[in-house]
């Protein structure tokens, strides 16, 4: 009941949250302005909100959802509270990828499938090594964050200045790599929504195989758990929410690591609730983190990942603290 | 009536081989324990024996079924283990962690039914967890939760209960109920129990049977007064301990020196 109780108020939530996205912005726009561009008004409002506040709302809700999903999985996978796309250098090598099929020239679409497959390499390797740590990951973990991390962004880096193709739109580029939900057209909107709804199937399907990695890997298999189908699927569907939310935004942090670790105070740290919460919360909380981004130094414009890091680091600092005593 | 039974079993890891030729039996009811010196290959033999490392040589069998024929999910449901580790950062609640023995029999997404439901209650019932049924586990004391981690295994409802070390953890009273426990549960339940012990008081207070492993090698196995005399203890564990039986109950006890001698 408690579960449902929250599950609703979350949604709603996410249902204010874009209506506000929608509504308030360098333009005023009404309810009935809305009501109009839905069933196809024509005049300047319409154009607005079908061209630029909707996709863009849509987007924030997207990428807020995956990372916030991606992030509950990861821990879950990893028994670690410290982990999540962006520090675990998944959303890095995601980024890396994407720039890289970029730079190659690859079509639009096949943006994203880069990004999913480079999330995917990246978030094998990190599991990889945190098995080498054995029981305890958590400091293994953040480290192959930090190391993939910085080697993502220096082939990035390199690809940027020598790419002749990349310099052509270096601002925009820029841009995402800051994280930004600005300028996301329709196309983009729809492959990343089969994407995200994909990887979330994935995680609702595998929500109570991860409770069993409470106590390891091992245990997960004695209690019946086949760990290395699990460990891939698991890994797959943090690739896929990852990708997308990346081929969407670009670098968005913190997101997947304080959106879960903050539900689990309010449900429970079962994945069967976690995970559809943290989809619900992480939507919202990023069309909110959107909507400060353009509103608080208007008319200029913060990137969202601006927001969220802003937010984020302290609480992950706040976390590490805690952590470190318990288990590092 | 279940039989788990390992037939010349030799396992390595990787090139190192940990256990050799290693043959016995268990079945419903008993209290088998294992002991042996640190890196004989207690552990190992248990991994196993819950068909967590297939053998190298020899086989591991469940009612004369060989263990490498099943899948994960079968096995969870005819063999538990009762993991050592059982710390997490998680706030899963003490029923939370119990119902993760219901895990391999699970509808999709997770759905639990009545069966499951009722296992659970059963689980808790026989360790005595209701007031603690809806408390976080991270924040429980160590006592506590082993308790909850035997039940999240008995929740299971398999036929075998594996055991690594269960008292390691624990002060001498705790250890003491956990394993009186144990024992009644196998009783009462009809569970085979394999249960590694350092302590061979315990062991031989606890154990129907006792398993003596050396380097790999079982070296002796039989009723703890069979296996626990003199000549094996101090061949296996050093010269520097004594035997006294006591109720029919070997004892095993560190030899008082009659003279210290300081430097």
């Amino acid at each position: 009941m408690r579960t449902l109780g929250v599950l609703a108020f979350l949604a709603v939530a996410l249902v204010v949250s874009a209506a506000a996205g929608i509504l308030i912005g360098a333009v005023a726009i009404g309810p009935g302005d809305v009501l109009a561009a839905l069933f196809g008004s024509n005049d300047v409002s319409g154009t607005i909100i079908r061209e630029l506040r909707l996709p863009r709302v849509l987007g924030a809700a997207l990428v807020g959802g995956s990372l916030a999903t991606a992030g509950a999985l990861l821990q879950g996978l990893l028994r670690n509270p410290l982990a999540d796309p962006f520090v675990t250098g998944t959303s890095a090598g995601a980024t890396l990828a994407a720039v890289a099929a970029i730079v190659l020239g690859l079509a639009a679409p096949l943006v994203p499938l880069a990004a999913f497959a480079g999330a995917l390499v990246t978030v094998t390797l990190v599991w990889r090594l945190a098995r080498l740590g054995g029981g305890t990951t958590v400091l293994t973990v953040l480290l192959a964050g930090v190391v993939l991390t910085s080697f993502a962004g220096a082939v990035v880096t390199f690809l940027l200045v020598s790419s002749d193709r990349l310099a052509l739109q270096l601002r925009a580029v820029l841009g995402w790599l800051q994280g930004g939900v600005s300028v996301i057209s329709w196309p983009e909107l729809g492959v990343a929504a089969i994407v995200v709804a994909l990887g979330l199937i994935f995680a609702l399907v595998l929500a109570h195989r991860v409770d069993a990695y409470a106590f390891g890997e091992e245990t997960a298999a004695t209690l019946g758990v086949d760990p290395d189908r699990t460990t891939t699927a698991v890994l797959g569907a943090t690739a896929l929410l990852s990708g997308a939310a990346v081929a969407l935004a670009g670098l968005v942090g913190f997101v997947g690591l304080v959106i879960p670790h903050a539900l689990r105070f309010v449900i429970g740290a079962t994945h069967r609730r976690l995970v559809p919460a943290s989809f619900l919360a992480g939507a919202a909380a990023l069309v909110l983190a959107d909507l400060g981004a353009r509103t608080v130094i208007a008319p200029a414009e913060l990137p969202i990942g601006a927001i969220t890091g802003l937010i984020g680091a302290p609480f992950f600092l706040a976390l590490l603290v805690r952590s470190r005593r318990i288990v590092v | 009536m279940t039989t788990l039974a390992a037939t010349a079993v030799t396992a390595a890891y990787s090139a190192r081989v940990v256990l050799r030729e290693c043959s016995f039996g268990m079945s419903s009811g008993e209290v088998v324990a294992i002991v042996g010196p640190n890196g004989a290959g207690k552990s190992t033999l248990l991994r196993v024996l819950a068909g967590l490392l297939l053998p190298t040589a020899g086989s591991v069998a469940l009612d004369g079924v060989d263990l490498a024929t099943f899948s994960r999910a079968t096995l969870a449901r005819r063999i538990a283990v009762v993991p050592q580790i059982f710390d997490t950062l998680f706030p899963f609640t003490v029923r939370e962690v119990v119902a993760l023995g219901r895990t391999a029999r699970l509808g999709p997404f997770g759905r639990a039914a009545p069966d499951d439901v009722a296992a659970v209650d059963r689980a808790i019932d026989d360790l005595d967890l209701r007031a603690l049924a809806s408390r976080r586990i991270d924040r429980l004391s160590g006592g506590e939760r082993q308790r909850a981690v035997l039940a999240m295994a008995l929740a299971q409802e398999a036929d075998v209960l594996l055991l690594d070390e269960p008292t390691v953890h624990l002060d001498p009273g705790h250890q003491l109920a956990t394993l009186e426990l144990i024992r009644e549960l196998a009783t009462r339940r009809q569970l085979a129990v394999c249960a590694v012990l350092h302590d061979l008081n315990l062991a031989s207070a606890f154990g129907s049977r006792i398993v003596a492993i050396a380097d790999g090698r079982i070296v002796r196995e039989g009723t703890p007064i069979d296996v626990l005399d003199a000549e094996l203890v101090q061949a296996v564990f050093g010269e520097g301990l004594e035997v006294v039986a006591r109720d029919g109950h070997p004892g095993v006890f560190p030899r008082v020196p009659k003279m210290v001698s300081r430097p």
